[in-house]
């Protein structure tokens, strides 16, 4: 069984970020960038399977810039065989997203497609949902748990009410929660071992599909601040501002 | 133009989330319908049918839309998108799940979780976890859009009579299957629309400590809310997470306790009416967000509020 993975080279997560001043964007000079958190669980969930003995191969994909390498060197660094990335300049949608990676499953015929369930950066949450609709696969989004068994994945789904579990045969496309697993960190050799494995470059524009903007992004601002209110001395005060003044209570 | 909503329910009643969701498309276009899919559902179509904001129901039933699957409702929704300028659906798991699978047979970049209509076509939507605020412009001639619910008032829930059609289901999608469901039950108003949340953040230490914050949210009819760190920890259920990959919460009244403030919560919660921070370390991000700010051990105050809220002759429900 193969496994495909999608990372995202996103601005990291810890850092605050900032908005340009003529408000076309988000300063992305200097600043740190990692994997986008929940593709790290998605590459994590591949690995453990391949070491369970259920996959016998993990591809690791990107679309980006070509520093968005950076992500598919650590996916194989912590044990992604080998890497695809297809280099786009600028911004681009998750629905061209998956139409580019539909073109990848069409050549690598994985049995699953495993990605993040959100980006922290544009929090779309859309590319898994797309790919399976365009691929005509089962979905499993949100997942905290998966049970791979003959020909099927059995997929604890983070939804609002509580957890749903679902069954669904593969092909299949699973989005992961943060809580499927605990990625684990790249070692010293495993990094240096990680240089040497292949990663094949491509450009979207020679896949054939249609990756133009369908949305204009008018403007970027800062959301309106909160002012810090008060401190307050004790609990009875607190309790005494809650029922007179904010009338909340 | 007409907006075509796709309604959450669970087979007898609308979802609260759902009257939010029709003001958000009657501010797209009058001319609002709402799709129901699902498995004996009569009850919910009658109830969308009563709001007085909805020109039309379309009810959709059949024994395998029963669970909400997003591989069998897609295709109903596309089949029904042609005479249509939007379709709408709530940015919470059910929307998200379903809404690309839509977008993307339409072959349109949809739109997601927005928390403003400026136009038809522009809309306003946070992006990096709520830290900026993006107006985007579609050029897709259909619009596929998600709403976030706490962004937008619940529509009138009674007085409306619009007709309900009945259109056909579409074949079923079989290699999804559904197992099971675990609900997690309570007395409790829901996390998403009570009045108060009282959350729990690491400080809380274990989670045998959220009964402090249990005895206060008794009180005050809160929701239990928390921090990620905590559920990540084990204290509590991830269905009881706020911030950026849990849920967004707009009440009255927020009171974080034991929670630092990390980005990533503050975007489930900053827009909260009055918020109330208790937490030893006065540093705490928390406090720049908070109305009123309690630098104190939660072990000592928690308890000293239960008893200050006791003193009080009435409180508000």
């Amino acid at each position: 069984m193969k496994i495909l993975v999608a990372v995202k080279r996103v601005i990291d997560y810890n850092v605050q970020i900032r908005v340009k001043e003529d408000g076309s964007g988000i300063v992305t000079d200097n600043v740190k960038m990692s994997t986008n958190p929940p593709d790290d669980n998605a590459i994590e969930e591949a690995v453990k399977i391949k070491e369970a003995g259920k996959a016998t191969e993990v591809v690791a994909v990107t679309v980006g810039e070509e520093k968005a390498q950076e992500t598919v060197r650590k996916a194989l660094a912590v044990g992604a065989d080998r890497g695809i990335h297809i280099k786009v300049e600028g911004v681009i949608e998750p629905l061209a997203v998956s139409k580019l990676l539909q073109k990848i499953v069409d050549k690598e015929k994985p049995d699953l497609v495993f990605m993040g369930k959100q980006a922290i950066d544009d929090d779309c949450n859309q590319t898994g949902q797309m790919l399976s609709a365009l691929l005509d696969w089962p979905q499993a989004t949100f997942a905290s748990k998966i049970d791979v068994e003959e020909g099927k994945l059995k997929v604890t789904r983070e939804i609002d009410e509580g957890l749903e579990t679902i069954e669904i045969n593969t092909p299949a496309i699973v989005t992961c929660d943060l809580r499927l697993n605990e990625p684990r960190y790249a070692s010293l050799p495993n990094i240096m071992k990680a240089k040497k494995k292949p990663i094949e470059q491509l450009n979207a524009s020679d896949l054939g599909v249609d990756i133009n903007s369908r949305v204009q992004q008018i403007k970027v601002e800062e959301p309106p601040q909160r002012k810090a209110g008060i401190k307050v001395a004790n609990v009875a005060e607190l309790v005494q501002k809650l029922k007179n003044e904010a009338k909340v209570i | 133009m007409s907006v075509l909503l796709i309604a959450e329910h669970n087979n007898k009643e609308l979802k609260a989330f759902t009257l939010n969701a029709v003001t958000a498309a009657s501010q797209i276009d009058a001319d609002v319908h709402v799709l129901i899919i699902g498995n004996n559902c009569g009850d919910a179509a009658k109830a969308a049918s009563e709001l007085p904001l909805v020109k039309k129901v379309i009810n959709v039933e059949a024994p395998y839309y029963e669970n909400f699957i997003a591989e069998n409702f897609a295709p109903v929704i596309i089949k029904l998108a042609e005479g249509y300028s939007h379709i709408i659906c709530s940015a919470n798991t059910f929307g998200k799940n379903l809404m690309p699978r839509v977008a993307a047979k339409l072959d349109t970049s949809q739109i997601s979780d927005i928390i403003k209509v400026e136009s038809p076509d522009t809309f306003v939507r946070p992006i990096y976890a709520g830290n900026a605020f993006a107006t985007v412009k579609s050029t897709d001639t259909k619009k596929c859009v998600t709403i976030r619910p706490t962004s937008f008032e619940a529509c009138e829930s009674s007085g409306g009579s619009a007709p309900i059609e009945n259109a056909d289901a579409d074949a079923e999608f079989s290699l999804t299957k559904f197992i099971n469901r675990e609900e997690i039950k309570s007395d409790r108003p829901e996390l998403g629309t009570a009045r108060v949340v009282v959350s729990g953040g690491r400080g809380m230490q274990n989670g045998d400590n959220f009964k402090l914050i249990t005895a206060i949210a008794d009180k005050l009819n809160a929701a239990i809310g928390a921090s990620r760190a905590a559920v990540d920890a084990g204290y509590i259920s991830n269905d009881h997470q706020v911030g950026q990959t849990g849920k967004v919460v707009v009440p009255d009244l927020y009171i974080a306790v034991g929670i630092s403030g990390a980005i990533q919560h503050l975007a489930g919660m900053k827009e909260s009416k009055i918020i109330v921070a208790i937490n030893k370390d006065g540093e705490a991000p928390i406090f720049s967000v908070a109305d009123y700010g309690l630098e104190a051990d939660l072990f000592e105050a928690l308890p000293q509020f239960l008893e200050e809220l006791n003193k009080l002759n009435t409180i508000q429900k």
